[in-house]
């Protein structure tokens, strides 16, 4: 393995680490304050994946799909919130978990009703739909750098709106004690419903801007979504720097697993959680 | 949770597994060409049933809700297949202490590990163990892939020269199952009411009085999901016996997720619910699926519907009908879980 080819993997993990920080954060979030184990969470990406898919179809223009997909999928994460997960607050995790399921399985039913069971791609869109030359035989994607861009200033705000905001504080303070925070005037209700809708929203959005690199298929939810537990176990629960160094990790150990030892890349991220758990298990960052 | 059920709870479970132990009689009647197809459902859902009450073990009894149950369910069924010789009938005699011994060590391992962890985590970690096995399997050469591998002969069950059982006999294999879950059923109710149920339960309500009175609830929790992951085996191994092959979907966390489904339906936590709950939900799937090729819409919000409303499922139903709800000791027990301040557990965890 060269250094320019080890430089291309280092890129590809770090731009996989980097979206799947997008997702777990929300999954992250929805945990740590709301209490809340949904399981929908990789269905609602793939839901951004297609919501693209489509409306670049009919629009003929990735970004104005973009841009009409986000508040589709912010007002799907409203209405579950308040549909489903209003009643669940008070109640055991086993219901949370059984409800999200019945919800992926209505999700992923639906997906298929509308758009089919085939598989789907879409075209990079431009002004990123050319390469880099780095070495007389290696490009890279701009797409792939812009898509990097993209996550690391979401990274950016979502860091700064729980550092440095009021909202932020809430936040910070209802991952430690939600009870508190309801008792010191604040309305908990609200609260929740924002963050269930934000938190979906990021997913969605990553299924969104990934969607011009990765195969769009029925079930794709599903795969991503338990890599997306890996991240939050290994990170910790309700932390955001966990779940962004937990991402990274395991953005790096899939990329260059799947290249170093293709046998056994699909376990590698287990085997780490499993290493993790005996050394740690509340996660690295709780 | 251990109190004793009122008498229609025995009576109506007694009814039911004699209507399904005679269906030899009475199936053709009714079902009349079908009746080979109707028996061999019957004998899958009482697989089922048996997977399902083990996991009640894990969820109703001790508290710890497992997103990974069909690890062992899939350890069953590939211990079967490839462990059966190519061409000629294993014997059950070793089989099933074999199934039993990797089961056992397989779920000590996942055990020590996933022990450690509670609440979500718990939820999370059993999940992608389950996963790890799952692309572990459908990866491996060893074990056939995604196309997972056949078994071809059923387990001789011989004393010397003579046969026992010839389980290759649907209705003969039909009878055997039942009988595994009755075994199953006696068992999970003597180990609940024993000292260790007792334990069990107390771990259940309060972990850290438990642990404050000096028990080591850790071994206790990890005995449990040990002998939980054994009962889900044996049924692993009986449904690879009932299809004829091991597929990594038996592994998979859908399976996970459906024996969860079963056990909501027919209610946690009381033994006899998961058998209703596991004939239920194959009775639905098989309506649904007869309805729309979309049935996993119909699947769905049944199960959304029955969290929402029926929090304790059929066995709830039955325990404490809507009818005189306020004179059974489960409606009080009901009241008074809803006084405990809801976040009480979270932290815990915290």
């Amino acid at each position: 393995m060269d250094l320019a080819f080890f430089g291309v993997q280092l890129l590809n993990g770090l731009q996989y680490g980097l979206l799947l920080f997008l997702i777990a954060s929300g999954l992250t979030l929805i945990f740590g304050i709301m209490g809340i184990i949904n399981l929908a969470h990789g269905a609602m990406y793939m839901i951004g994946a297609y919501l693209v898919y489509d409306l670049n179809l009919r629009l003929g223009n990735f970004w104005l799909a973009i841009v009409v997909a986000v508040p589709i999928a912010v007002a799907l994460g409203l209405i579950i919130e308040r549909l489903f997960l209003d009643t669940l607050y008070k109640r055991d995790h086993l219901y949370q978990v059984l409800l999200t399921f019945g919800l992926i399985l209505v999700i992923n039913e639906v997906q298929r009703i509308i758009w089919g069971g085939d598989v789907h791609s879409v075209a990079v869109p431009s002004p990123f739909d050319t390469s880099l030359q780095l070495t007389s035989n290696l490009q890279y994607s701009v797409y792939r750098l812009f898509l990097m861009g993209v996550c690391l200033a979401l990274a950016a705000v979502i860091y700064w709106v729980i550092r440095h905001t009021r909202l932020g504080i809430i936040i910070r303070a209802g991952a430690v004690d939600r009870d508190m925070v309801e008792g010191l005037g604040i309305n908990v209700r609200t609260l929740f419903t924002l963050i269930f809708s934000a938190g979906v929203a990021l997913t969605a959005f990553a299924g969104m801007i990934a969607a011009p690199l990765s195969t769009i298929a029925p079930g794709m939810g599903d795969s991503i979504l338990i890599t997306c537990f890996v991240v939050v176990v290994i990170g910790g629960i309700g932390s955001i720097k966990g779940a962004f160094w937990g991402a990274i990790l395991i953005g790096m150990a899939e990329t260059f697993g799947s290249v170093l030892i293709p046998s056994l890349a699909s376990m590698v991220i287990y085997l780490i959680m499993a290493a993790v758990l005996l050394v740690k298990p509340r996660g690295l960052f709780a | 949770m251990l109190h004793r059920y009122p008498r229609r709870v025995a009576i109506i479970m007694l009814a039911l597994t004699l209507c399904v132990a005679v269906f030899p009689l009475w199936g053709p009647a009714v079902f009349g060409d079908q009746v080979d197809f109707i028996q061999e459902k019957l004998t899958l859902m009482v697989i089922l049933a048996l997977f399902t009450m083990s996991l009640d073990l894990l969820v109703g009894i001790v508290g710890l809700v497992s997103l990974g149950h069909a690890l062992f369910f899939g350890v069953g069924a590939y211990t079967l297949a490839l462990a059966s010789p190519e061409y000629s009938a294993a014997s059950l005699w070793w089989m099933l202490p074999l199934v039993i011994a990797v089961a056992a060590i397989t779920a000590f391992v996942v055990g020590l590990l996933v022990i450690r962890t509670k609440g979500i985590f718990f939820i999370m970690s059993t999940l992608a163990f389950g996963q790890m096995f799952f692309y572990l399997i459908s990866t491996s050469q060893f074990a056939g892939g995604t196309d997972g591998l056949f078994i071809m002969f059923r387990p001789s069950v011989t004393f010397g020269e003579t046969t026992l059982l010839d389980l290759s006999n649907s209705q003969t294999f039909f009878y055997f199952c039942l009988g595994l879950l009755i075994v199953g059923y006696l068992f999970m109710r003597w180990l609940t009411r024993s000292y260790f149920g007792q334990v069990l339960d107390g771990i259940h309500d309060n972990e850290h009085r438990m642990q404050a009175l000096g028990y080591a609830t850790s071994g206790y929790k990890l005995v449990a999901f040990v002998i939980a992951g054994v009962l889900a085996a044996i049924a692993g191994m009986l449904a690879a016996m009932q299809y004829g092959f091991a597929n990594p979907v038996q592994l998979g966390w859908h399976t996970s997720g459906e024996v969860l489904m079963m056990l909501i339906l027919g209610g946690m936590g009381t033994i006899f619910g998961p058998i209703l709950g596991a004939f239920a939900y194959e009775i639905l799937l098989y309506v649904y699926e007869h309805l729309t090729v979309h049935w996993p819409i119909l699947m769905g919000l049944t199960i959304i519907a029955s969290v929402l409303v029926l929090p304790r499922g059929i066995a709830g139903l039955i325990i404490a009908p809507p009818w005189n709800r306020k004179k059974t000791p489960v409606a009080k027990e009901q009241a008074a879980e809803s006084v405990i301040p809801p976040n009480s557990i979270q932290r815990n965890e915290g």
